[in-house]
């Protein structure tokens, strides 16, 4: 039995590398410090989805085949391709991207990854604006006021709030754990008199004095001391239950809210009472806590990418955030969802210049969105050929991309049989990057970690890299044969 | 594997060669007295200039902040892009150019070592990622250490020599050459919208001036022996005046000097070296930081020239970086780095015709002319602030050519011409000095013994220019920009590389650091460990450089006196 301290956890963009695994027998047995998807990632990852042996559809069905056999197929369906896509890339390490980089260039293909359906709006947006922004460290130190807009961090970043805003203690500001503590015991408290009261009296219970959050007067949390923690959301989210002060948007109206919030705090005045939903006189106060702030930040999620407006939405948010430099001290992070997804986008940009949708048909990278994504490229029809890893489009995209996808040859590296490989035409089982291989993982605020090999492959398994080593080799050779027979 | 070249007009001036006409000969990657085999290769170099292959000390070319710059600029790549040959991947320029393309393009200009600035220790692995994948040269990166919470903490309690071990620390985990001091305090200072606005500022939390943490990097810098001296962006860089706050910075460390060797290089002075108090009324300061670095020795320099073009700034001085946003109105990009530094990305194009960035123009050049000794100032744009690193050879032309600086000056601003100091400079340098400011002043002042020189021993490392010495280079500068735009030859480790300005051999290039050995090494216990969580958000086994980021790694040993 051995304990591995300080690995980093192969699931979200938050990368926490405080991870310690108890190993037991080749096995991980306990995960400590990890939230609820790093102890299922670390523990469940061994199950019966797990792919044993290359795979080749024949007549319609996966058969298992030697590795040379799927080598030389992948290859030469690559080789023969015109326009192939190599997409995905998040959920693996930077040294397995480096080798997709230089294999979508030898076959002339497009190589693409998940930021398509994620940040690449905001991707866009800090192409056009700039972004105001620090390492996660910043926050924990510095940061009074932290707002999330458009994301949910209780469930899709769990620890955030623990490992780098609120609820850390930073060299100038102190935990707000305590403050949050008495808020439940507050609300707790609350919700016990209310009961007893109902029940006592059954047919006409008195009505508490009590202040929702959303009545005609802002709550005093805003002018409290220490850190505010302030949510902006569509409904009311179980991080908006921790929350300071939670602003209901109305769905799809950012943009307004953002604007409104622009002019705010360039001391224009409003003349309409209600922006998207939410009173003006809230977002005076709203205004004002930015403004008087020793040090903001936003993080949003793709309730900004994702709704109308898009990367509009983005170009706003860090507009708003730029504008209040003018003032005080303020950054925006994006809140990245794979946990290699920025290594995704670092790799891609200092190899070809661009950070995702990179177009290698005519020999250089050429990058334009909307021509050169991989989404549109299915929906134009456009593709001849796919190597997908680390990823599941046929899980999320849409239907009409997925039809166009699965209809030309399909190569899938992956080391489950997830629903893009059931549909392949050639399946490589790969290992899990983090857990069975090493390789560097890029967190959202651009910080390289390290990730651990903490146990052994299954037998025969290879990593991405090795697989996507192999695969250009062969490619080479093919292309090579393919030059002189012709 | 021996190589001759023969014939060439070669200028060593680290060995004193000036023109002579003499046989280079190498064997297995480095300089030998002969070549024995009637075998070894044999290149003709009859009626072209030999020089050591070219060394740049600052040029920003890896790591976050260049990638983000990258990433920023798609409009500036769409516009230039190398497809792939056989020998070289694909890529793209123009002012932030895709890794390989930056190997490429230095490697044909037969520059054969490089050395990138700003490395933030929290981001040490991308920058050695990125130096990875930058073929052709050999490169090294400098840590960012002037307002590191560490430094500051223990220069503030007097502690020099632990301060000195951590130091040594810091080049083993970032896998680091220099140390580098960007806007000292300054940085820190921003991290909480604060702004230093002198080198005898308190810097809010820590009680510590500029003054201070640059002294005190000096002398940890002479205790551990570095080959190079402290690095320095200096305080109020890019405010009209400035050039008071540069020679303030300069004397603070005079006495610091013994043996007439440098304890401080000024990076890209151009940019520190504006007299007047507005844009309006701002001018060169070129005359008076030359005249003080004339007549001390205890400084080295680089110009930071600029060049009229579109171009992405880029430095880890994020308060200036959103100065130059607000000037401006570019996008801009900024990105504190905790416990450690900052950076800062703005685009911005030079123009002729305004009145600033013209005398900025003037300034380098003046700088350059105006300092007699051309050991103490070296050629750099401090790419890409202030401009590619491909427009060197247009500075070179106008180093060696009056007539190529005034048919520029010419087409500038009418009020920057009348107060340019260009006008009444007759120096013209000599291809000897040029071979000081763009190689072996460069190497010397880097402490690279085995670069910037052609004597016995020295890696084979040469550039062949085809232009002959004995034209008026002056008024043939033409002549002089195209050679050294295309190489005739590069040569790295006694091997071919580029041949007329072509990629003809692919190599991979080393990686510098420092293995600097103290007495004692730093005691990392638990009360370490501790204060790491504390300061860092990751944890202390993970922050290391570790060997495995380093493709071709290339320790240098450096025994401390600490």
């Amino acid at each position: 039995m051995s304990i591995v301290k300080a690995v980093a956890c192969p699931v979200c963009g938050c990368l926490c590398d405080d991870i310690e695994l108890t190993i037991e027998d080749g096995k991980i047995v306990k995960v400590k410090n990890g939230c609820s998807m790093c102890e299922s990632k670390f523990l469940g990852y061994r199950n019966e989805h797990r792919t044993r042996k290359p795979l080749i559809r024949k007549n319609g069905e996966l058969v298992e085949v030697s590795i040379e056999e799927a080598l030389r197929k992948a290859a030469e369906i690559l080789a023969d391709a015109n326009y192939p896509i190599l997409y995905g890339w998040s959920s693996t390490s930077c040294e397995a991207q480096r080798v997709g980089m230089e294999l979508a260039e030898e076959v002339g293909g497009v190589i693409d990854n998940t930021s398509v359906v994620c940040h690449g709006p905001s991707v866009l947006s800090i192409q056009e604006v700039g972004l105001p922004s620090c390492t996660l460290g910043q926050i924990r130190h510095r940061a009074d006021l932290v707002i999330y807009w458009g994301c949910d961090p209780w469930s899709a970043h769990p620890r955030h709030l623990e490992r780098y805003t609120t609820f850390t203690e930073g060299r100038f500001e102190k935990s707000d754990w305590k403050g949050y503590m008495k808020k439940v015991k507050a609300s707790t408290g609350k919700k016990k008199v209310q009961s007893a009261l109902r029940r006592k009296f059954v047919k006409n219970p008195p009505q508490l004095m009590l202040q929702p959050e959303t009545m005609s007067k802002p709550p005093p949390a805003m002018m409290k001391e220490g850190r505010k923690l302030i949510i902006v959301d569509v409904r009311k989210t179980m991080s908006a239950e921790m929350a300071d002060y939670f602003i209901q948007v109305e769905p799809n109206k950012d943009y307004e809210l953002m604007q409104a919030l622009r002019a705010l705090i360039r001391d224009q005045e409003l003349d309409v009472d209600t922006v998207a939903g939410v009173p003006v006189e809230y977002l005076e106060e709203l205004a004002d806590a930015m403004i008087q702030c020793e040090f903001g930040v936003i993080f949003f999620g793709l309730g900004l990418t994702m709704t109308a407006g898009k990367l509009r939405n983005v170009d706003v948010a860090i507009s708003l955030v730029r504008d209040l430099n003018m003032r005080t001290k303020f950054a925006i992070m994006p809140m990245r969802g794979h946990f290699n997804v920025t290594g995704a986008n670092v790799v891609s940009t200092w190899q070809s210049g661009y950070p995702y949708a990179v177009d290698f048909s005519l020999g250089y990278p050429r990058y334009n969105p909307g021509e050169t994504t991989v989404m549109d490229i299915l929906l134009r029809q456009e593709s001849d050929a796919a190597l997908i890893v680390a990823s599941d489009p046929v899980a999320n995209f849409p239907k009409k991309a997925v039809e166009h996808l699965v209809k030309n040859p399909l190569i899938v590296i992956d080391p489950h049989m997830n629903a893009t490989a059931l549909m392949g035409d050639v399946v490589f089982p790969s290992a899990f990057a983090g857990i069975e291989v090493g390789g560097t993982a890029y967190r959202m605020d651009h910080v390289p970690l390290p990730l651990k090999k903490v146990v052994e492959p299954p037998e025969g398994i290879l990593t991405d890299e090795d697989i996507l080593k192999r695969i250009l080799e062969e490619t080479r050779i093919v292309k090579w044969r393919m030059m002189e027979a012709s | 594997m021996e190589l001759l070249i023969k014939n060439g007009y070669v200028y060593d001036p680290i060995n004193g060669v000036d023109g002579e006409k003499m046989d280079i000969a190498i064997r297995n990657g480095k300089i030998v007295k002969s070549v024995r085999g009637r075998r070894a290769k044999k290149i003709d170099a009859s009626g072209m200039t030999v020089m050591p292959g070219g060394v740049d000390i600052h040029c920003h070319i890896a790591g976050s902040e260049v990638n983000t710059g990258r990433m920023l600029r798609p409009e500036d790549h769409a516009k230039d892009f190398e497809r792939k040959t056989v020998l070289t991947r694909s890529g793209v320029g123009y002012s932030v150019p895709s890794t390989f393309t930056t190997g490429y393009r230095y490697s044909r200009m037969g520059y054969t070592t490089l050395m990138n600035p700003s490395m933030p220790p929290l981001e040490a692995k991308h920058t050695h990622e990125e130096l990875n994948d930058t073929p052709m040269l050999d490169k090294a990166s400098y840590p960012l250490l002037g307002d590191w919470w560490f430094v500051l903490e223990f220069l503030q309690k007097g502690d020099l020599e632990e301060c000195a071990r951590y130091v040594a620390w810091m080049m083993d985990t970032t896998k680091g050459y220099a140390i580098k001091i960007v806007n000292p305090g300054g940085l820190e200072a921003w991290g909480n919208d604060f702004y230093v606005h002198s080198i005898d500022d308190q810097v809010p939390g820590f009680c510590i001036t500029p003054r201070e943490i640059i002294r005190g990097l000096c002398k940890v810098n002479k205790m551990l022996n570095l080959p190079h001296t402290i690095h320095l962006h200096t305080n109020n860089l890019g405010v009209p005046g400035n050039y008071v706050t540069t020679l303030e910075t300069m004397k603070c460390v005079e006495d610091l000097a013994t043996d007439d060797k440098p304890v401080m290089h000024v990076t890209h002075c151009q940019f520190s070296g504006f007299k007047g108090d507005s844009w309006t009324t701002m001018e060169s300061g070129a005359e008076e930081i030359a005249n003080y670095v004339n007549h001390h020795n205890h400084l080295t320099l680089d110009m930071g020239q600029v060049i009229f073009t579109d171009t992405t700034t880029m430095t880890a001085d994020g308060p200036f970086q959103y100065t130059l946003h607000e000037l401006s109105g570019h996008k801009w990009v900024n990105h504190d780095v905790e416990t450690e530094t900052s950076a800062g990305i703005v685009p911005f194009h030079y123009r002729r015709k305004n009145y600033v960035n013209a005398t900025q123009w003037s300034i380098g050049l003046e700088l350059a002319l105006l300092i007699n000794d051309p050991w103490k100032i070296f050629m750099t744009t401090d790419h890409p602030n202030g401009g590619p690193f491909t427009a060197y050879p247009k500075i070179i032309a106008w180093l060696i050519s009056k007539k190529a600086r005034m048919a520029t000056l010419k087409r500038t601003h009418p009020k920057a011409q009348k107060r340019s100091l260009l006008p009444s400079i007759e120096r013209e340098l000599s291809l000897y000095e040029i071979a000081i400011v763009t190689r072996a002043g460069q190497a010397k002042a880097l402490g690279l013994k085995d670069k910037g020189h052609l004597g016995i021993g020295a890696d084979a490392d040469v550039a062949i220019y085809n232009v002959n010495p004995e034209i008026d280079l002056s008024r043939k500068y033409k002549t002089v920009r195209r050679a050294f735009t295309n190489a005739a030859y590069t040569i790295k480790d006694g091997k071919v590389v580029v041949k007329d300005g072509e990629i003809v051999r692919y190599v991979d290039g080393r990686t510098m650091w420092l293995d600097v050995k103290t007495a004692e090494p730093v005691k990392v216990n638990d009360e370490i460990k501790r204060k790491f969580k504390e300061y860092w958000t990751v944890e202390y086994e993970n922050y290391p450089v570790t060997d495995n980021y380093l493709k071709v790694s290339n320790p240098i040993t450096v025994k401390a006196s600490v």
